[in-house]
């Protein structure tokens, strides 16, 4: 079975990359401050984990810094005793 | 707290933060009714310039027709300078109706309501009509004022890749347990001028029984056969649950905007949509300006036929002469060059060849993706255009950037 984080970064390659977007996306890759989740969309990826591990994300736990990137979702994610 | 030393360093320190990140936005002044060309102050108190202009939203060059500008004279004679009121105490006068029904009746739709801007169209319409209960499902490449209103709305929002019907596809199955879905997307999108698929829209939208909304400013009065906007070019007219647009744009550019579509969602715009509830009505001048606009091409095809040629004639202009540019349909026609810097410079000399068009670099456009945003209109003749595109490849080939792959412009000049 994939690790939490290889969940979270496949589903931000396919959430958020063109087919043709040739960008690497790794664990540390900025997500929101390097351009690639905007604010807007990046509420897709905050309901996925909900749904996916079953918890509710407060909305001051949302910060586009605690979603920046894979270890930061990773992070936050341990606070809601989901972990590896 | 009074307005102290301490509160005016936090604002100039923020303006001084923009201003090093060049981004920074300046205002030109054009001394001269909006026109092809026009004579611009830049920056503001410099010498007057006369040139070419490739950055209005003006399609169909009806901004400052002599036909309009006399409506709105006869409108400003007859029915007075303001109105002094939202629309439901006085505000609503014979015209404002009158408008209302032209546009329904030019867009095809059931009901029409008059905004003060499609911004505020924008802003309304969802909260106005969707609850917690509900999922709101956009483009990621929206008009800002749509993120604005879903986010003044309570119901769930969820996004889809940029015309990607798999993805939207996905969303819908994923959402079905809500009460209500809406697809929201621009008609024509603003910075990359090309089109939503809407017939795929439409037929997503029965197969997973989803509202469908389009914003359409950037596309009515000239796309379709007779200028309806892009539901006449994908052949679904009136199958269109909501269409915002504008009056600032094709339709005379002065300000206005609506929301049409479905009656009762018309009417509960009515009843609920703050910024119709709490603004001032549209003043009669501008509306009896759009009514002649909507008689002007209603009567025929002319003013978006030119339009059309005008920008088949540019869009080959500019690869025959080895630009990249994004395809589509539209009258926007975005010149690649990927590097924020490249853009500016770019823009600037052109400005000095006379050619007055704008660079867009992030947050505006995604980062590695600037370029010129060109816009056409029915009031360019051909020796504008010609002029345009000479200026155009003179400036690219000083870059040595015609004829050449995204992946080696990015080499030279990096993302």
């Amino acid at each position: 079975m994939a690790s939490i984080k290889d969940t979270i970064l496949q589903y931000v390659k396919n959430e958020y990359l063109d087919t043709d977007d040739d960008r690497e996306i790794t664990y540390d890759t900025p997500l929101i401050s390097g351009g690639i989740v905007d604010s807007f969309s990046m509420v897709s990826l905050k309901v996925f984990l909900e749904t996916k591990y079953n918890i509710q994300i407060p909305d001051a736990k949302a910060s586009p810094e605690a979603f920046d990137s894979v270890n930061n979702i990773v992070n936050l994610l341990k606070e809601f005793d989901i972990k590896e | 707290m009074a307005y102290n030393t301490e509160v005016r360093k936090l604002y100039t320190d923020q303006l001084e933060d923009l201003k090093s990140q060049g981004i920074f936005k300046e205002e030109r002044a054009i001394c001269a009714p909006q026109d092809s060309e026009i004579e611009v102050e830049f920056p503001i108190g410099s010498e007057k310039k006369k040139v070419i202009n490739m950055c209005a939203n003006n399609y169909l060059g009806l901004s400052s027709h002599p036909e309009v500008v006399k409506a709105a004279h006869e409108g400003l004679d007859v029915r007075g300078y303001g109105m002094s009121s939202v629309r439901f105490i006085c505000g609503t006068q014979d015209i404002h109706k009158e408008l209302e029904r032209k546009l329904t009746e030019f867009l095809g739709t059931e009901d029409t309501i008059l905004f003060p801007s499609c911004m505020d169209a924008n802003a309304g319409v969802f909260e106005a009509i969707l609850t917690e209960q509900d999922v709101m499902i956009a483009d990621r490449l929206v008009h800002a004022s749509i993120i604005d209103g879903m986010r003044l709305c309570k119901a769930q929002n969820d996004s889809f890749k940029h015309s990607d019907m798999a993805h939207l596809e996905e969303k819908l199955q994923l959402h079905q347990n809500k009460r209500l879905r809406m697809i929201i997307t621009d008609g024509a999108f603003s910075m990359d001028g090309d089109l939503a698929k809407l017939d795929k829209i439409v037929e997503l939208a029965e197969k997973y029984n989803a509202m469908v909304f389009v914003d359409d400013s950037h596309a009515t009065g000239y796309i379709g056969k007779t200028g309806r906007g892009t539901h006449e070019h994908f052949g679904v007219l009136g199958k269109i649950d909501i269409i915002t647009t504008t009056l600032g744009k094709a339709l005379g550019g002065a300000s206005g905007g609506c929301v049409s579509g479905r009656k009762e969602i018309v009417e509960m715009c009515r009843q609920k949509a703050r910024p119709y509830l709490f603004s001032n009505t549209v003043a009669p001048v501008i509306v009896e300006g759009a009514l002649r606009v909507l008689d002007i091409i209603s009567r025929s095809t002319e003013r978006r036929d030119k339009l059309e040629e005008n920008t088949k004639f540019w869009r080959k202009g500019l690869t025959d002469a080895g630009f990249i540019i994004k395809e589509g349909e539209t009258a926007i026609v975005p010149v690649m060059l990927f590097n924020a810097k490249l853009s500016q410079d770019v823009a600037k000399d052109l400005y000095a060849e006379g050619i007055y068009a704008v660079g867009f670099f992030f947050p505006v456009v995604p980062k590695g993706q600037a370029r010129i945003r060109t816009q056409l209109s029915a009031a360019h003749e051909r020796h504008h255009l010609e002029k345009a595109l000479a200026a155009f490849i003179k400036v690219g080939k000083k870059y040595d950037i015609l004829g050449k792959t995204k992946q080696e412009i990015i080499d030279k000049y990096g993302m």
